[in-house]
């Protein structure tokens, strides 16, 4: 239906990335292969046995000035430069304060300023925190401060599922158009847990990846020699508006946000059930909300984190849910060269299969030297052409899993 | 040895360039924090740590609620550094 209000389209992207500073350059950089992996230098590291990680391409505090800085963490630092760019690059447009929304996630939120705060007051005492700990340290700041640059009122939230939240957002704020919410909410996910802490408990989960000698072949997902994923950082946000709203103002249409579907696992606080049952019913799941046939699906940008039991999980639970069709459909995992951004990543992974769409190109999975077996769909190991197999839009899906059980799969069609 | 209100004045510009970014030719004595500055209440209480540090007097957030404009605050200052 032409300018259904109730229809969602992202009219702006915006990205700051381990293989890049902005949107653009981080889908150059995906299509090139290129991974944002290196080794970790931090005399912390070397007492861990994972010393490797994916940091930013580029440092948040070249993008958000010195005195908001002081009040900021890292991760809402990444949240204002991506959510700067996509609001920009949706035309920074005029709309109702009631009607504008925000959804940003973290999947741990402001533990860098946690971390830095306890060590000042041990050493120095309350009186010397900084009085801007509380909002630092609070997985909602990023979505306030964003909230507050853009004066939305129409409602912030920050939905928290570990590695899920990102595509949560976005299925949040989907949804926040869809019930008359708002007209414009901007969506995504940020992280940056790249600390001592962090990546120790990690490390004592045994999930991270502990190829030290190669930072840049560490995170191979859906390869048979894959050992663990890589920590990364950054943001992803999306500009979401409806159509009606974009049609108003001829705005740039990247893609239709078609629908999100979730499910949760029950099975493990944080190992993927093996027969990926939930997986399996989120994607179905997104495909019904969105209205869209396993037919129209032609790119899956997969969770596929490089870990031993899940990529082979997922792989499956796709191919089950699309059934007839899922031999050709094109699975990349990005995650092979951005790492694992956690919260940020089903954002920034959003933010590449919609953009996988408007190119018609799905992206490489890199490291892949021995391709797993049985998964039943295509792995993309270089750019691969996407093309419609019928007169109805082409569809791709991101999915995202949260340990807890969260399953999100989000749908996006071509405009 | 006491301060004077220049070296005060300018001691004080410095914490709010750092801390708030305003200029300090900006800072004049008979600007406001809030209102003039456009300092909020949390970074008025950095502010008053920083201070308590830089001039070595102490500022309990009973006397901080007073200190509205900057020179509130140097002859606060002043008053204390020669008690101290």
């Amino acid at each position: 239906m032409p300018n259904d209000p109730t229809r969602v389209v992202v009219t702006g992207l915006g990205a700051t990335t381990p293989v890049g500073g902005d949107a653009p350059s981080t889908w150059q950089a995906m299509l090139a292969g290129r991974s944002g992996v290196s080794a970790l230098t931090d005399d912390w590291a070397q007492r861990l046995p994972c010393q490797i990680a994916a940091r930013a391409a580029v440092e948040p505090t070249t993008v958000v000035d010195r005195v908001q800085a002081r009040k900021l963490d890292r991760c809402e630092m990444f949240a204002l430069a991506a959510a700067r760019e996509a609001w920009a690059d949706a035309g920074s447009p005029e709309v109702d304060p009631l009607r504008l929304g925000v959804v940003v996630a973290s999947g741990i939120g402001g533990i860098g300023s946690v971390l830095a705060a306890y060590d000042t007051l041990k050493e120095k005492g309350w009186s010397r925190l900084s009085p801007f700990t509380v909002p630092m340290l609070m997985p909602n700041g990023s979505a306030g401060w964003i909230s507050l640059e853009l004066g939305a009122r129409a409602g912030v939230h920050t939905p928290v599922s570990a590695c899920a939240s990102g595509a949560e957002a976005i299925g949040y704020g989907i949804d926040m158009i869809r019930s008359g919410r708002a007209d414009i909410v901007l969506a995504g996910g940020t992280e940056a847990a790249i600390m001592e802490l962090n990546i120790a408990a990690f490390a004592a989960m045994r999930a991270l990846s502990l190829r030290n000698d190669e930072p840049e072949r560490a995170s191979r997902p859906f390869d048979k020699g894959r050992d663990g994923f890589v920590l990364g950082e950054g943001a992803g946000m999306v500009v979401l508006e409806s159509e009606s709203h974009a049609a108003s103002r001829n705005a740039r249409v990247y893609a239709v946000a078609a629908g999100a579907g979730y499910s949760a696992d029950a099975h493990h606080i944080a190992q993927p059930d093996p027969d990926g049952a939930g997986a399996v019913l989120a994607i179905r799941r997104a495909l019904e909300n969105a209205r869209v046939t396993a037919a129209q699906v032609t790119h899956v940008n997969a969770h596929a984190t490089s870990t031993p039991a899940g990529d082979v999980v997922e792989a499956q639970a796709i191919a089950a849910a699309l059934g007839e069709v899922a031999a050709s459909v094109v699975v990349s995992a990005t995650k092979s060269m951005t790492g694992h951004l956690l919260g940020g990543a089903g954002a920034v992974e959003s933010v590449a299969a919609i953009m996988a769409l408007h190119d018609r190109t799905a992206p490489p999975t890199i490291n892949v030297d021995d391709l797993e077996d049985d998964l039943g769909v295509e792995i993309a190991v270089k750019p691969t052409d996407l093309n419609p197999r019928g007169p109805e839009p082409m569809a791709v899906i991101n999915n995202s899993f949260g340990f807890g059980g969260h399953n999100v799969a989000v749908v996006f069609t071509a405009a | 040895m006491a301060m004077t209100q220049q070296e005060i004045l300018a001691g004080l510009s410095e914490i709010i360039d750092e801390i708030a970014g305003v200029p300090a030719d900006e800072v004049t004595p008979e600007k406001t924090f809030v209102d003039d500055l456009d300092i909020d209440s949390l970074s008025m209480v950095e502010i008053a740590v920083a201070a308590q540090d830089k001039f070595g007097v102490e500022i309990p957030d009973d006397q901080l609620k007073d200190l509205k404009t900057v020179q509130d605050v140097v002859d606060y200052v002043g008053r204390a550094s020669v008690s101290a």
